[in-house]
């Protein structure tokens, strides 16, 4: 049954080292204080599974926390490259990393099969793709009904994930609006989920019936940290931070900065820190 | 040719985007991709094409919004969208369903076939570069019941071999997707900031049919790496309209004011 906690105790309690882990939040709501918390702690030999890995995975990568990442879209969002993630898959810097790579469709389906319990997904996906002849996990089933040949990968099962969301309810209930992504698929998949959330609110009794609300028994544990998801944004709550995703081009391009950096703003700092960040970005009024 | 402004008053890079917006009608649903075709396709939703259909891979449907987006997911695209369905929906009902007239493609690399590279440059396995992959690009490629490419042309973006297929444009030619089971049409139309190019009926490789205002067949050649087709009757694309212009040039400017204005922050 879900926990309310401080997230350095979610974190502590849901993740271990060598875990399959899914950070997930498709440009929105990124989960970033749940991985800084992560890098703070220090977590080695991961398997870090994300459909656009962005800043977090550039950063956890550039830790030296990843043995293995499983993506679909590498890039930072609107910029350009993951400059620490390219480190580490051209010069095996701080260390080689395993990747596998997808298509969004491909890890789409799978989070989708692993909600479902399914052991892999099926669909009509990677035709004459380069992918399918360098990931070994992207094969092929003939449809019994039809003869049509599909693509078919395997589920995807993290031992933990995390999302952020907007709010919970006291029980323990999560709200999920806007670009709602894969948060849910993700949850569901996971053996165990971890949510920060923006606020706590008293109850659900008002919300239209059709949203996208986790269910309390569905997570282990609840943080709330307002600002979480700095620097992507949360949905009625603060704006998209463009500027310090261009800023993440500068600091990653250098070993060394990168080091200061995630000195400065995240070794030394604590999940209260990020309310502060997205200030400027909250609507007026 | 340079992005500097022309005597005509506008630069290759504007004849290109409006170039490409045209292309688009009012009863297309269009799958959009990030960057050029982002900024096509929103020109046209605000000139000839009010009424067209703008998905966004983030799950955004029919979205209409008043900056164009940094990135796939920006609350703009949300806030202004008929609805927004979760990414497996997206790709499975949508997508997979058969449901999107228009995939509009960018490219870091691309050959003669409308293959496209966005993976890495160099060995799969030992890469040069790195790049961000192909997103959804694999599954746009071939669900899309049309193609349509843009990008600036240069020698090292189009080549004669792509190092990795990203995404199945018509393969190595002629009947290549059919042969591999893919039943929709792929790449019909490729717009640079110098041509307009279609895939002959036949070999289904690119061939200029159009030369936009002041371009010469021989800058066309300069800067790809293939040796260029064109076809017999050669038309002149017709030089943006004031109205495309002002269009375009407001949105670059209203993005440009929306993106600024978050300046602040830092990556933490």
């Amino acid at each position: 049954m879900v926990k309310f906690l401080p997230l350095k105790q979610a974190v502590a309690e849901n993740l271990k080292n060598g875990d399959t882990v899914a950070f997930e939040g498709f440009t929105h709501l990124i989960p970033t204080a749940a991985a800084h918390e992560a890098i703070r702690q220090g977590f080695r030999d991961l398997t870090l599974i994300r459909m656009t890995p962005d800043l977090i995975y550039d950063q956890m990568i550039g830790m030296g926390m990843a043995k293995k990442i499983v993506f679909s879209y590498v890039g930072n969002p609107g910029v350009g490259l993951l400059r620490r993630a390219r480190d580490a898959i051209e010069n095996g810097f701080p260390r080689s990393i395993e990747v596998e790579e997808h298509s969004h469709a491909g890890m789409a389906n799978a989070y989708e099969a692993g909600a479902a319990g399914l052991p892999c997904a099926v669909f009509r996906g990677y035709r004459g793709a380069g992918l399918a002849a360098v990931n070994p996990n992207i094969k092929s089933v003939t449809c019994p009904f039809t003869g049509e040949v599909l693509a078919a990968v395997p589920s995807i099962r993290p031992d933990v994930t995390f999302i952020h969301a907007q709010k919970a309810d006291k029980k323990g209930n999560v709200l999920v609006e806007g670009i709602i992504g894969i948060q849910k698929e993700a949850v569901l998949a996971a053996r165990r989920a971890v949510v920060t959330v923006e606020e706590v609110v008293d109850n659900f009794d008002d919300l239209h019936p059709n949203l996208t609300v986790l269910p309390r028994w569905t997570i282990a544990a609840i943080s709330v940290v307002p600002g979480g998801s700095h620097p992507s944004y949360a949905h009625g709550y603060y704006a998209r931070d463009n500027a310090a995703y261009l800023e993440w081009d500068e600091i990653a391009a250098d070993r060394e900065k990168f080091q200061k950096w995630m000195q400065a703003n995240v070794i030394e700092r604590a999940a209260d820190d990020f309310a502060g960040r997205v200030e400027h970005l909250r609507k007026a009024g | 040719m340079s992005d500097n402004q022309n005597p005509l008053g506008f630069t290759s890079n504007e004849m290109m985007t409006i170039a490409a917006s045209r292309a688009l009608g009012n009863d297309d649903v269009c799958f959009v991709g990030i960057g050029a075709p982002s900024a096509a396709c929103n020109v046209a939703r605000l000139t000839h094409a009010p009424d067209i259909t703008l998905i966004y891979e983030s799950g955004t449907i029919g979205t209409a919004p008043d900056v164009l987006p940094l990135s796939i997911g920006d609350g703009e695209l949300c806030e202004t969208a008929v609805t927004t369905v979760a990414v497996p929906e997206m790709f499975r009902y949508w997508l997979q369903g058969g449901r999107i007239s228009i995939g509009f493609l960018g490219a870091a690399q691309l050959d003669k076939f409308g293959n496209i590279n966005t993976t890495v440059i160099g060995d799969y396995f030992h890469p040069k570069t790195r790049l961000p992959g192909g997103g959804g690009a694999p599954e746009i490629a071939t669900s899309s019941k049309e193609i349509y490419i843009t990008m600036a042309q240069t020698k090292r973006g189009m080549v004669e071999k792509i190092d990795f297929f990203t995404s199945f444009g018509h393969g190595e030619g002629g009947d290549h997707r059919r042969r591999l089971g893919i039943d929709t049409a792929g790449p019909t139309l490729l717009i640079t900031d110098l041509a307009i190019w279609k895939p002959d009926p036949v070999s289904k490789e690119f061939t200029v049919v159009s030369l936009h205002p002041g371009v010469t067949r021989q800058q066309v050649q300069e800067s790809c790496g293939w040796v260029v087709k064109f076809a017999e009757a050669l038309d002149e694309t017709p030089a943006p309209s004031e109205l495309e212009l002002k269009t375009l040039r407001d949105l670059q400017a209203r993005t440009k004011a929306a993106h600024e204005g978050t300046g602040k922050g830092k990556a933490a």
